[in-house]
């Protein structure tokens, strides 16, 4: 079934989530703490119109009110907090030296190839035109995944995380036309506590290690002493 | 026999009118960039004076240089002269297209910057050396990502022939392809490294930490240089039509009567002009990077290829 075959509404979801990817791999490159927040928010807002056109070409209502869901939170809400967190940690500015970025790009191809191959045992429950799509849901999971590996920002970490989180609602749609709304709200307040959850904890760690980088953290505050030279085995100078 | 005869006669002005027309294009690109930077523009037929003063030189060859250095200018000059009679500019279907496909035009491309690396390290300078150096590891980067956009687009058309694709994708109409959408862009990241614009190359300067493609022609002069700048110049040319060919390719003439070719110049010239004022935008609001960034930008390009196919393959089959 080629894309060509597929109507106008059908074509522009699969544009749409493969945009959605897209800003999977720029928040994967982009070092900078600003554009990696509003790119997060750009995803959201990709996401949002996804479900908004699912809604409209499978006449799902229900969708509309996740849709305005994903809107409200990660297009404006969770940005803004996590923008305000930031500027109150005056790191608008940072920017992270990311180790290999090439390399890091181009395992990220390897992921949505992995996503891809996995896809193609569960796409056949969906009866939609663009079950397809599956394949990038996982994708765009399994490269929040590496964004939280391959960062040393706990920010970016965070980011990472929702935008996993983004992936498996994306995958909801997809597959199954949304979860109960039931659980979508519960996921969504989840997120939402877990936002403001984690802007404390940012406070406590800047203020417990002196630094938002992760390496630091399996660092103790009393470790900054050297450590004592080991003893000279017995008998080896006489 | 009379309609094979009127095919090549019009592949043969097609190819003349693309490299006539190249540098009315970078003049084009000149002026608007100035207009953008409020600045002072030259008309538009500059570049056409600046190749006739340098033809009007007196020719000046280094004592050391070979009759490589001497060759080369119209090395490149034919290599992309070949290479622009490939390109369908006006009409499709034209007997020229056949000779070669997409792969070759990538070759004819490799095969002038190789020699041009020849002739930067040929004279012995420094400069000669450096930027060859430098020109090779932008090539050894840009030259898979343009092949990765450039299957994609064969994969989709079932072909790896110019016109035929370009008719193909005419014929299909509007179908939104992500892969064409990530295609384009890597094509687009690939031809402003390629052609040494901003911010890979900034073609303006002279200066020696920002020269790439300069550096390597810096002993050029005369009538050489004039070959190997208008060359520059329909390499530009030819990554912006290839560009529109792809992904806007309506207006552009399927049968040869006068109507059609018309419209085909016309749709044509009215697509580079905006194509250029883009670029323009692109130009000035971005910096020249560093050249150890150069990668990274590659890399990302290369990244948008394989992501193209890679949703053809997910997703549009």
């Amino acid at each position: 079934m080629g894309i060509a075959t597929l109507g106008l509404y059908n074509q522009a979801i699969i544009l749409f989530a493969s945009l959605a990817l897209l800003t999977s791999f720029i928040m994967l490159a982009q070092a900078r703490m600003l554009p990696l927040i509003f790119t997060f928010a750009w995803q959201g807002l990709l996401l949002a119109t996804v479900s908004v056109l699912v809604a409209i070409v499978t006449n799902h209502p229900h969708l509309y009110i996740s849709a305005a869901l994903t809107f409200t939170l990660k297009v404006v809400l969770i940005p803004w907090l996590l923008y305000r967190l930031s500027g109150k940690l005056n790191m608008h500015y940072d920017a992270e030296a990311i180790a290999h970025p090439t390399l890091m790009l181009l395992g990220g191809v390897g992921l949505v190839i992995f996503g891809y191959h996995v896809s193609q045992s569960i796409v056949h429950l969906s009866g939609l035109a663009t079950r397809n799509t599956i394949a990038v849901s996982i994708a765009i999971e399994l490269l929040g995944m590496l964004l939280m590996c391959a960062r040393k920002s706990a920010v970016a970490q965070v980011i990472g995380f929702m935008s996993m989180e983004s992936g498996i609602f994306f995958a909801a749609v997809i597959s199954t036309y949304g979860m109960p709304l039931i659980v979508e709200l519960g996921v969504a307040f989840d997120i939402l506590v877990a936002a403001i959850l984690f802007g404390v904890f940012f406070f406590h760690l800047r203020d417990s290690f002196g630094s938002l980088n992760v390496v630091r953290f399996n660092r103790l505050s009393e470790a900054n002493e050297p450590m004592p030279l080991p003893e000279p085995p017995a008998g080896e100078h006489p | 026999m009379d309609r094979q005869l009127t095919a090549w006669a019009l592949a043969a002005a097609q190819a003349l009118l693309f490299i006539a027309a190249a540098p009315l294009l970078a003049g084009w690109l000149q002026r608007v960039k100035c207009h953008m930077q409020n600045r002072a523009a030259p008309a538009v037929w500059q570049p056409y004076r600046d190749l006739l003063k340098l033809t009007r030189k007196k020719l000046l060859l280094a004592d050391n240089a070979s009759w490589l250095f001497r060759a080369v200018p119209y090395v490149v000059f034919g290599a992309t002269l070949l290479a622009a009679a490939v390109v369908p500019l006006i009409a499709v279907r034209l007997p020229t297209a056949a000779i070669a496909d997409v792969i070759v035009l990538v070759g004819f491309f490799a095969l002038a910057r190789f020699f041009t690396a020849l002739a930067g390290l040929d004279i012995g300078t420094a400069f000669g050396g450096m930027g060859a150096s430098r020109e090779m590891m932008v090539a050894a980067l840009a030259e898979p990502a343009m092949l990765m956009a450039v299957f994609t687009l064969s994969m989709t058309a079932h072909t790896t022939n110019l016109s035929v694709a370009t008719e193909y994708i005419l014929n299909a109409g509007l179908v939104l392809r992500p892969s064409f959408l990530f295609a384009l862009l890597a094509l687009a990241m690939v031809a402003v490294a390629e052609s040494s614009r901003v911010p890979v190359d900034n073609p303006a300067t002279h200066l020696e930490l920002t020269m790439l493609h300069e550096a390597m022609i810096l002993e050029y002069g005369g009538r050489h240089l004039a070959l190997i700048e208008w060359a520059t110049q329909i390499k530009l040319m030819i990554y912006s039509v290839l560009i529109v060919d792809f992904f806007f390719p309506w207006g552009i003439a399927t049968e040869f009567t006068a109507m059609a070719l018309a419209g085909g110049i016309v749709a044509v010239a009215a697509k580079l002009m905006g194509l250029a004022v883009l670029l323009v935008v692109w130009e000035t609001v971005m910096a020249k990077m560093r050249l150890f960034r150069v990668p990274q930008f590659l890399g990302f390009a290369l990244m948008l290829g394989l992501l193209a196919m890679l949703t053809h393959v997910v997703l549009e089959t």
